[in-house]
């Protein structure tokens, strides 16, 4: 392998102006959506899976609240979710028996037309600027040099390892200017071609003007509730990665990790 | 240091989250600020216009695909002494009314509306809240009624007027010329094969498949052909409208 003498690298700052700015702007949309997504899910609280699915059809999940209980029933499980999910206490303490808590939405009070106002607004944002960085993430080469899965990161033992990496604080502490490992890169990818455009497409599969346009799309994810379901699910998974993201950002040293995310940082070391 | 950084990251975090939270509530009732987030919706009705054909038929599905039952939502029963007269002999007495700017205003009978030529069309029904439920409508396309009446050439908007109030305010939509003219919106008088059942609308429903639920006004007594919005109940071209802050477009 050859090793570049560092006066050959050119400086190349460890996030790219392109990457910050997305990052932080995708960030917003993300946080507003979701919430504005909470909002419009509050309007109705069940999730089917196939082309219709109303009240009287077999919800696959559901919040609700009876006798002052909230719960959340997924398939046959029923879980008590009372003070969080179905029934709370709003911050002047009046019980509310929406879905989602007001904490979790915008606006914080029920208001479905307000709700898909933020919704679609943010949406417009988070789409052109998902497409913009992927576009410039491909013609700078990011995707290609970064995030690129090599031939043999993909070996069990080198995915294992990885997986015993991410337990061990002492190493994650230290990773913070390596390359992305393998878990790292499997995440982003999942994210940024899967779970985000996932989000776009279920959305759009919602509107009935679209399903007209392009009934393709509605087929493709089994109908429209399956599409709802999806978006649902999918948003979740995306709260996932938002969590462990969290973890592992204060786990490697916190306000290093954002201070690069904002000037860029230094650049990244060179391979292991 | 670590830990206190930490401790203060999270405090602030916290803090910064309840902001926004009262941020985002000042903000959405904030008239400037409802202007500009509005923009999106005019942005989302531009562009689906100019995806694809304008004529685009929605989808269509099978009689196995039905909903085993169609949810009834908003009025299920208009409630009114000349409603239930009318309904109790069939609504034989039924008239549709087309006024405003048409070259020959008309009066239909349930009967008369029936004679012409129908058509039958399997649709799903998507409601704003998020529910979906698959019905077989039949009716007579609205195009045949417009060519019978003839729209003046100042006519904009279609608007609906209906025989339910909802929260003491009569129900009424509104939809433009193009989805006015579009094969499958029609005034539906069966569903599933029967008469329309009270509760989604008998006698007469409006459908128009390429919108959200609160579009397909139900209980309809008269079509009016206007040049703008500006003059029906409080300006914004229905019932949600006006109440909720619904968006006139219901495309998506």
């Amino acid at each position: 392998m050859h090793i570049h003498k560092e006066s050959d690298i050119i400086p190349q700052p460890r996030h790219r102006l392109t990457t910050r700015l997305w990052h932080w702007i995708n960030a917003l949309c993300l946080l507003v959506l979701l919430m504005s997504g909470l909002t419009i899910f509050n309007a109705h609280p069940r999730l089917y899976w196939g082309e219709y699915g109303a009240n009287n059809d077999y919800a696959w999940m559901a919040v609700g609240s009876s006798e002052r209980i909230g719960y959340l029933r997924l398939g046959d499980m029923r879980i008590d979710t009372t003070g969080f999910l179905g029934n709370w206490q709003d911050s002047s303490g009046r019980t509310q028996t929406w879905a989602f808590p007001g904490w979790a939405t915008i606006p914080s009070y029920y208001s479905l037309a307000d709700g898909r106002r933020w919704h679609f607004f943010f949406a417009w944002i988070f789409s052109f600027g998902l497409t913009l960085f992927m576009i410039r993430s491909l013609w700078n080469r990011h995707i290609q040099s970064d995030l690129r899965m090599r031939r043999q990161e993909w070996r069990p033992s080198n995915i294992w390892r990885s997986f015993r990496d991410h337990s061990r604080i002492s190493v994650i502490r230290q990773s913070w200017d390596k390359p992305y490992n393998v878990i790292q890169k499997l995440s982003y990818i999942g994210v940024i071609f899967i779970l985000l455009p996932l989000m776009i497409m279920t959305g759009l599969t919602m509107s009935p003007a679209m399903d007209a346009n392009w009934p393709l799309l509605t087929e493709l994810f089994g109908g429209r509730q399956s599409a709802r379901s999806l978006h649902f699910i999918a948003a979740f998974l995306l709260v996932l990665f938002f969590l462990i993201h969290m973890l592992m950002v204060l786990l490697s040293g916190p306000l290093r990790q954002t201070r690069a995310m904002i000037t860029g940082g230094q650049a990244r070391g060179v391979d292991k | 240091m670590t830990i206190l950084t930490r401790r203060k990251l999270i405090t602030s975090a916290a803090i910064g989250a309840g902001g926004l939270l009262t941020g985002c509530d000042a903000l959405t009732r904030n008239p400037a600020f409802q202007h500009v987030l509005a923009s999106a919706e005019s942005a989302n009705f531009t562009v689906q216009r100019a995806l694809g054909d304008r004529m685009e038929l929605a989808s269509e599905y099978q009689v196995a695909d039905l909903s085993p039952v169609f949810r009834a939502n908003g009025t299920r029963d208009p409630g009114t002494s000349d409603y239930a007269a009318s309904a109790a002999q069939g609504f034989a007495d039924w008239r549709l009314r087309l006024t405003g700017l048409f070259v020959r205003p008309q009066t239909f009978s349930l009967a008369a509306l029936q004679s012409f030529p129908q058509r039958t069309q399997i649709t799903r029904h998507d409601c704003v809240e998020g529910w979906s439920a698959i019905g077989q409508w039949t009716g007579v396309p609205l195009k045949l009624l417009l060519d019978i009446a003839q729209l003046q050439a100042s006519a904009r908007f279609l608007v609906f007027h209906c025989a339910d109030r909802l929260g003491g305010r009569p129900y009424y939509e509104s939809i433009d010329l193009l989805d006015g003219s579009h094969p499958q919106t029609i005034l539906a008088h069966r569903l599933n094969g029967e008469p329309l059942p009270v509760a989604n609308g008998a006698p007469l429903r409006l459908r128009v498949e390429r919108q959200l639920g609160y579009k397909q006004a139900k209980y309809v007594t008269g079509i009016q052909a206007v040049a703008s919005l500006g003059g029906i109940g409080e300006g914004k071209g229905g019932y949600w409208q006006d109440v909720a802050n619904y968006e006139w477009y219901a495309g998506i």
